[in-house]
């Protein structure tokens, strides 16, 4: 447990001393943040309660990236092999890094939250413990994507365009750049199958509409369950020595993480109500915002 | 053999279809500096990290303080205390920092401040790793590998990279480990490293053990001989080099003959009349005494080099 414990101190303190993550962990997500709030929202608080869930979905999923390229610099530089030859485990590895992802991506939330509430005038936040939960199993369950990602490549290089090849698809097919009811039809079909759909809608519920957790029970046993395997596919197929290579056929693990999210795809297509819960909140946009207004006092 | 403290039986590695390691046997006693000697590429990395529970073997069998480095990994890392090779700390963290998260994994262990006082880092307690120079970072491994009071230190090539003067700062240090009675087992390609540090040696060639035994037993094996190094302006014949007075070996070795004598001025004298006779001219003489080196290009033929 004190492996876990200071691993993860150090991590957070080398991360808070590294201008790249300052970057990707702040600046980016907060410039995402005025680019919507400010610009596609003009300002409206209603429009900037819709968008703020894309928003901080889309800071909540970026974790991937940076957890993937950490951990395969640290092999490549040979500083995993350091920890190797201490009694710390894989698992000490892998889970401080979650740990510390989730400690350093908070803040940033906050300070969006901050910001839409008393810059931007958003009415309501929401359902705050709906929001807590969401963006505590978003972070630890992407965090554990890219702590695949960094098991199945062998270079910086592979990371990177794997990490390309994820993400792009998880912010323009999801509803986190675009509204998902915004997407033609067989988009938004398709994006039943990915993860990011479940936690940008189940955000966006919990903020611009206050969903209680027990609404959000689907996307959050889903995205706990993707969490759990893909945190054992990495610890798995973790490797502390840059040299050792992945075999092929490990690669094909890596695939077992799409499992439940293709399921629960299938299931949706066919009986779910989360692209109509998307469509609902799209159109209530288009509501005149006294109409809005009444509807939520009315509750 | 009183009391090895490592043990190793025909060990042997593959990676792929190349052996790195074919069937090396050796013991360590408690106390002792024990040194793998022998070119980069011999397998003595992938031998000591097979020791330290870093990699897995493919057949033989190996124990270290007494437990098995694959099955019993994690208990056999509170016990040892490793400088590895091609390895590396994060560019921002400070010397004192990485002496406490390392101390941390450990039941046991000394103080971090008492080792900076130790290495001499005491003024570089705050300075990030990526700032230190070569010699302070090699500092700080050997730091690091002594924090949990380790029963055996692994160094792989501690002084590989560094330049004189720094490696003769990290000699001291290994003589003072020597001196408290630590078991040591170091690998280098110094043959220098290995005569002045290492209790017994065992010299490693093609994944091989070929020679084995204190520095001076294996320096006795190659027959108290001198060698004599020279370089010719016209080729000459091993067989008539041998048959110079005193010389018990001759071989070409990269463009020079070294010979090995029992009476080298005798061999010399012999040497300078013979060449002048053919109208041959003596470019360069050297002449050196004894050394592992010596036993290894008996063994092998080939110089143990960069």
């Amino acid at each position: 447990m004190t492996n876990f414990t200071t691993l993860t101190r150090t991590r957070i303190q080398l991360a808070m001393r590294n201008k790249m993550f300052f970057f990707f962990s702040v600046v980016f997500p907060l410039g995402m943040f005025f680019l919507y709030a400010g610009i596609f929202a003009r300002g409206n608080p209603r429009v900037v309660s819709y968008f703020l869930g894309p928003v901080i979905a889309f800071n909540v999923m970026g974790s991937f990236w940076g957890l993937s390229a950490a951990l395969v610099m640290f092999r490549e530089q040979g500083i995993l092999r350091r920890f190797h030859v201490t009694p710390v485990t894989a698992t000490d590895m892998l889970a401080s890094s979650l740990l510390a992802n989730f400690v350093l991506t908070v803040p940033t939330v906050c300070v969006e939250l901050l910001l839409a509430r008393f810059i931007f005038r958003v009415p309501s936040l929401g359902n705050l413990l709906s929001l807590a939960v969401l963006v505590t199993v978003g972070t630890v369950s992407f965090g554990s994507l890219g702590l695949v990602v960094a098991s199945v490549t062998n270079t910086m290089q592979e990371t990177q365009v794997l990490n390309q090849l994820i993400w792009l698809p998880l912010i323009f097919l999801s509803g986190a750049t675009f509204p998902l009811a915004y997407l033609p039809n067989s988009v938004q079909h398709f994006s039943l199958f990915l993860p990011a759909t479940y936690l940008v809608t189940a955000l966006q519920n919990a903020l611009y509409q206050s969903f209680p957790v027990w609404k959000l029970l689907v996307q959050v046993f889903a995205l706990a369950l993707w969490a759990i395997l893909t945190f054992f596919v990495a610890a798995q197929l973790f490797r502390w020595e840059p040299e050792i290579k992945i075999p092929r056929k490990a690669k094909l693990w890596a695939l077992a993480t799409a499992l439940p999210f293709f399921l629960l795809g299938v299931w949706e297509n066919g009986n779910g109500d989360i692209l109509r819960q998307a469509q609902t909140a799209f159109h209530s946009l288009e509501r005149p915002a006294n109409a809005d207004q009444q509807a939520k006092t009315s509750k | 053999m009183a009391n090895p403290i490592l043990q190793v039986e025909n060990l042997v590695k593959r990676y792929g279809e190349v052996e790195a390691v074919r069937g090396v046997s050796f013991s360590v006693e408690e106390g002792e500096v024990f040194g793998l000697l022998g070119p980069n590429g011999a397998g003595k990395t992938t031998t000591v990290e097979i020791l330290e529970g870093l990699r897995t073997l493919d057949s033989g069998q190996v124990s270290v303080c007494g437990l098995d480095p694959q099955r019993e990994s994690v208990a056999l890392k509170h016990e040892i205390g490793a400088a590895l090779q091609s390895t590396s700390l994060p560019d921002k963290l400070r010397v004192i920092e990485a002496l406490r998260l390392f101390a941390s994994f450990y039941k046991r262990g000394r103080k971090p401040e008492e080792l900076l006082k130790r290495f001499g880092l005491e003024e570089k307690r705050h300075t990030f790793y990526h700032q230190l120079s070569g010699g302070q970072k090699q500092r700080l491994a050997l730091a690091m590998a002594l924090i949990n009071d380790p029963q055996v230190l692994f160094f792989d090539e501690p002084t590989a990279g560094l330049d004189p003067q720094v490696r003769r700062e990290i000699y001291d240090i290994i003589e003072e480990l020597k001196r408290e009675k630590k078991t040591i087992v170091m690998t280098t390609h110094y043959i220098e490293e290995a005569e002045r540090l290492c209790d017994r040696v065992a010299i490693i060639d093609h994944g091989k053990v070929i020679a084995f035994g204190t520095p001076r037993e294996l320096k006795a094996h190659s027959g108290g001989t001198t060698r004599i190094e020279v370089r010719l302006s016209k080729p000459e014949s091993n067989g008539r080099l041998k048959s110079l007075e005193g010389v018990v070996d001759a071989r070409e070795l990269d463009g020079a003959y070294v010979l090995h004598s029992q009476r080298p001025p005798q061999t010399i004298v012999s040497l300078v009349k013979q060449l002048e006779a053919q109208g041959n001219d003596l470019v360069s003489l050297e002449i050196a005494t004894p050394s592992l080196e010596d036993v290894f290009i008996e063994m092998t033929g080939r110089r143990l080099r960069d």
